[in-house]
């Protein structure tokens, strides 16, 4: 059958690329494992790395044309495609067009891909003798990564899923099979609300490249075994640097995602997502620290083989948690199950059996000193905390793993009670213990130390560090009392160690570095990861809810703070009518108005806040979204106040608006000055009718005359609101300005006088459903968040100029040999 | 012995501990006859929402009560209390995780997570049909 309006030579093309590239990497990784175990002066190994390096530019060019094409597809809106149909529609904007890609999981591994492409490249500039080594461990994973997306069938089993398949060869549609269906899929399913927003354009891109990266240090490894020489160091150590700097601001930037955009309220929860890029991170950090003792000393230099066949492991089993939908349960923002299970397994087992049987068959051939580190020497304490970080990550990885557990033993283990706090509790002690290495070790000198200076050193920045915490305890009103005594005892400890690792780095580049920036790389990193330390301490452990519902609106939840109500749940949510000024505790805050935005499609409400004591006021304008994808509701976009030294953050939990045309009427009542009038939620008073009333004269037209009636309206809760209905009398006509009681749904309107003598008059009440615009909205916040974010930065700068400094020299080395 | 052996077994025996100490901590995935036999125990309650009985959530009256009915697989039902705001696709969910305990014969839930129908099983009918609007 011939179907119109279809482009299949984009598909065509991309099927044929996918498979061009899948061969090409066979090949490049054959070529480069005989050059990488090949003698580095036997000939024949210059000529394998020759053909190496062709077929892997070969397989990057078709890679840089499949993604190419895909994104033709999806930026012209080719909905025979079904990765366009399932991840993009017309009204999206240009801007998060790329962000189709990492919606689904094709995309994400073509990202992937990309990133090893630009990588293999830049080893193959400069990797010199280790670059057959690592290059066939790049192509190996290659050749993985594109089977993910080869979508073909070989013995009656799926291999991949390919982004280039069509619609009407996926979905069994009866619409499907006529030749014109495309002018009848008017649009695509659209992009996931969630990932519509600016940190979801640059965080996945950084995220995968630190995914990506972390190959480099693992194929140094490997590298090391085929050529059986372990002198590959020097040269794994900006690699190292480079994957824990990016794959940590990736992270960082998935939590600043999820508290910009996500409405769990905050940054991390400890979510099985989040913990499965979190501890290769560490593992990968314990690596970097361990490499730099070996290059150093000679000591840990198995564990350093350890950490970085591991880090990379940890990555492939954290794309095996999060992709084949086996956290269902457990996250909030796993993939979904493309049935390609079993290929994951595979992916996973295919590198973890033989990286850890060669590691273990090679073990006694690493060389490891047999005298033992003296107690003093820097050497040992940054092995003893490299420890601490995997051991660490190993405890938030068993955790996380439950859910494999289940399937494995069919057991039926849940998260316990308070997920978060069971991470806490354990990861508040492994801070201490980080940052006190983080701030003394530097001051410790490989082999051997001299107590009395290292003494000598650490004095003042520990009497900084004392005395900071010291003020913070005191005034800085940490008071996180939830989880008991032992844990606020801990908390301020940490708080401790953390200034001490900030102080401590510090002091070393003042006093030990003497301020000579270019070598202070590592201290400048350290000074961001004790920042880090701070801020994620005291911004988790002085959030405060400042939507706490007091209002008499709520006799069921009326709780204080601290007050529990059955369910141990705080009554976080409060109520706005739209226009009515509302008790926030330190604030009143008014529903303004709301507006929807054609451009985004996103519904933003503007929210005054007003200071109680006259200090503030601002206007927030959080929004929600409506949801795609056949889901009901909305996804509510959070908004903050930037202060300094804290983030007021809002978010949207429910909304209601008055759409329904109103169809109940006036009922009108007689009534005189002092009379009552009954309506279904209480009573109103008529107190007076005043002439011309001042507060109302912008109502006035030039040359009219008002009277005014003044209500007092009591609800059953006894609440009390004012209301003053009034009519305008000109020379010819007579024009009615009704008053609404916005939270009562009441409308009065005052219709005539029926007999002025007796002073009779005739009011209007209607009351309706469905008049009230309300929202239900959440407030926090944060103090000190911002301590977190800029750590972050430093400690990214540190890593970069660490980077540096280590390329330029080992380019001196180079040359000087 | 050397003395980094040492620490290093003692900080593996700590991890051990810490490990062993996170099981009595871990809960259980229920079904609703079974919960309510385990009365006060916090459990994870697998069910999803009786559509014939009502889903009560008032924003005016209350922001923080939503009060339904969960069936689970085996027909048992039970009614839910929730001191919270409704979570937004909450009618669509093809399946609850309810965290929390029974009392009093009522699930007093302390948590919601909301399994929603795969983007990967859309079904045709969803190309034509108009979005519906949010209400409660």
């Amino acid at each position: 059958m011939n179907y119109i309006g279809e482009h299949l030579w984009l598909g065509q093309a991309g099927h044929i690329f996918n498979l061009v590239s899948f061969v090409a990497s066979v090949v490049a990784t054959i070529a480069f494992f005989f050059g990488g175990v090949a003698d580095p002066n036997d000939p024949n190994a210059k000529s394998w790395i020759k053909i190496g390096r062709i077929f892997f530019l070969v397989e990057a060019i078709c890679v840089f044309a499949t993604f190419s094409l895909l994104y033709v597809i999806i930026s012209n809106h080719y909905f025979e495609y079904k990765y366009a149909y399932m991840h993009s529609d017309k009204s999206l904007q240009p801007e998060y067009l790329l962000s189709c890609f990492w919606e689904g999981q094709e995309g994400s591994f073509m990202l992937w891909s990309f990133w090893h492409c630009v990588l293999g490249i830049v080893i193959m500039l400069t990797a010199k003798k280790w670059e057959a080594g690592v290059m066939s461990v790049i192509s190996f994973a290659q050749v993985l990564l594109a089977s993910m997306v080869l979508g073909v069938y070989l013995f009656g089993h799926k291999i991949g899923s390919s982004p280039f398949s069509l619609l009407r060869n996926e979905m069994d549609w009866p619409i499907l099979s006529r030749p014109d269906y495309l002018t009848l899929i008017k649009d695509g399913t659209g992009l996931n609300t969630l990932l519509q927003n600016y940190w979801m354009v640059i965080h996945p891109p950084i995220l995968f490249l630190g995914f990506a990266s972390t190959i480099v240090p693992f194929g140094y490894a490997m590298a090391g075994f085929m050529r059986k020489s372990h002198d590959w160091l020097k040269s794994a150590i900006p690699w190292a640097s480079f994957s824990a700097a990016i794959l940590g601001l990736g992270i960082m930037m998935g939590a600043a995602w999820a508290y910009e955009s996500l409405s769990f309220g905050g940054y991390w929860a400890w979510d099985p997502v989040e913990n499965a890029s979190l501890v290769p991170w560490l593992t990968l950090v314990a690596g970097l620290h361990t490499n730099m003792i070996a290059k150093s000393t000679g000591y840990s230099l198995r564990p350093t083989y350890f950490f970085y066949i591991v880090s990379f492991l940890l990555i492939l089993y954290s794309t095996f948690l999060t992709r084949s939908g086996i956290l269902g349960d457990t996250s909030v923002h796993a993939f979904t199950d493309l049935g390609m299970n079993t290929q994951l397994l595979v992916f996973l087992l295919i590198f973890v059996i033989p990286a850890f049987t060669i590691f273990a068959i090679r073990y006694r051939s690493i060389p490891s000193i047999a005298k033992e580190e003296a107690t003093s020497s820097r050497e040992f304490w940054m092995f003893i905390g490299s420890l601490v970080l995997f051991l660490a990550g190993m405890v938030i990885i068993a955790k996380t793993s439950t859910p494999v557990a289940n399937k494995l033993f069919g057991t039926n283990i849940a998260p316990p009670e308070d997920p978060e706090f069971a991470h806490n509790q354990i990861q508040i002690f492994v801070a201490i213990v980080l940052g006190l290495l983080t701030a003394g070790t530097q001051f410790l000198k490989y082999k051997y130390t001299d107590t009395k200076q290292f003494v000598k050193n650490i004095f003042w920045p520990v009497l900084a560090a004392a005395i900071i915490s010291l003020l913070i305890a005191f005034f800085g009103d940490v008071n996180y009392t939830k989880k008991g005594p032992v844990f606020l005892f801990a908390i301020h400890l940490a708080i401790f160690t953390a200034v001490y690792a900030v102080t401590g780095n510090l002091s070393y580049i003042w006093l030990v570095l003497k301020g000579k920036l270019k070598a202070a790389g590592a201290s400048v990193a350290h000074v961001g990861f004790g920042m880090i330390l701070l801020g994620i301490l005291i911004s988790s452990a002085k959030k405060t809810v400042l939507s706490w519902n007091t209002t008499g609106i709520t006799p069921l939840a009326q709780a204080a703070p601290g007050d529990k109500n059955p369910a141990g749940n705080p009554a976080e949510n409060l109520t706005l009518f739209k226009g009515v000024e509302t008790d926030m505790g330190k604030f009143m805050v008014n529903y303004k108005r709301d507006t929807l935005n054609v451009e985004d499609r996103k519904k933003y409400y503007e929210i005054s806040f007003k200071a109680k004591d006259g200090s503030e006021s601002f206007n927030l304008y959080p929004d929600v979204i409506k949801n795609n994808k056949g889901m009901e509701g909305f996804a509510a976009n959070p908004a903050s106040k930037h202060y300094w030294y804290k983030d007021i953050f809002v978010y949207i939990t429910s909304f209601q608006q008055n759409d329904a045309s109103d169809t109940t009427r006036f009922v009108d009542k007689d009534i005189k000055v002092g009379d009552t009038i009954y309506y279904s939620n209480g009573l109103m008073v008529l107190k007076s009718v005043s002439i011309n009333p001042a507060s109302k004269k912008d109502l006035l037209l030039p040359g009219e005359t008002a009277l005014f009636l003044d209500v007092d309206v009591t609800a059953r809760d006894g609440r009390k609101y004012a209301a003053m209905p009034g009519i305008a009398i000109d020379n010819s006509s007579i024009r009615q300005i009704s008053d609404t009681v916005v939270a009562q749904s009441l409308v009065l309107q005052f219709n005539k006088v029926i007999d002025q003598d007796k002073g009779i008059l005739q009011m209007g009440v209607k009351e309706s459903g469905a008049i009230t615009d309300l929202i239900t909205l959440k407030v926090y916040e944060f103090p000190m968040i911002n301590i977190l974010w800029l750590g972050v930065v430093v400690m990214v700068i540190g890593f970069v100029m660490s980077i540096i400094q280590r390329y330029k020299f080992l380019k001196s080395k180079l040359t000087i040999s | 012995m050397k003395k980094t052996h040492i620490i290093l077994l003692l900080l593996i025996a700590a991890s051990i501990v810490v490990l062993i100490s996170y099981t009595g901590d871990l809960t259980t995935y229920e079904t609703i006859a079974s919960a309510r036999e385990k009365e006060g125990k916090f459990v994870n309650l697998i069910a999803k929402i009786d559509k014939t009985q009502p889903l009560v959530y008032d924003a005016i009256k209350d922001p923080n009560y939503l009060t339904f009915t969960a069936v689970d697989t085996l027909g048992n039902s039970i009614k839910v209390i929730y001191h919270n705001n409704k979570p937004t696709d909450m009618e669509k969910s093809e399946r609850l995780v309810l965290k929390g305990k029974v009392q009093n014969g009522q699930f007093e839930c302390k948590d919601i997570l909301l399994k929603c129908p795969s983007k990967y099983k859309d079904n045709p009918n969803s190309i034509d049909k108009s979005q519906t609007t949010y209400s409660n």
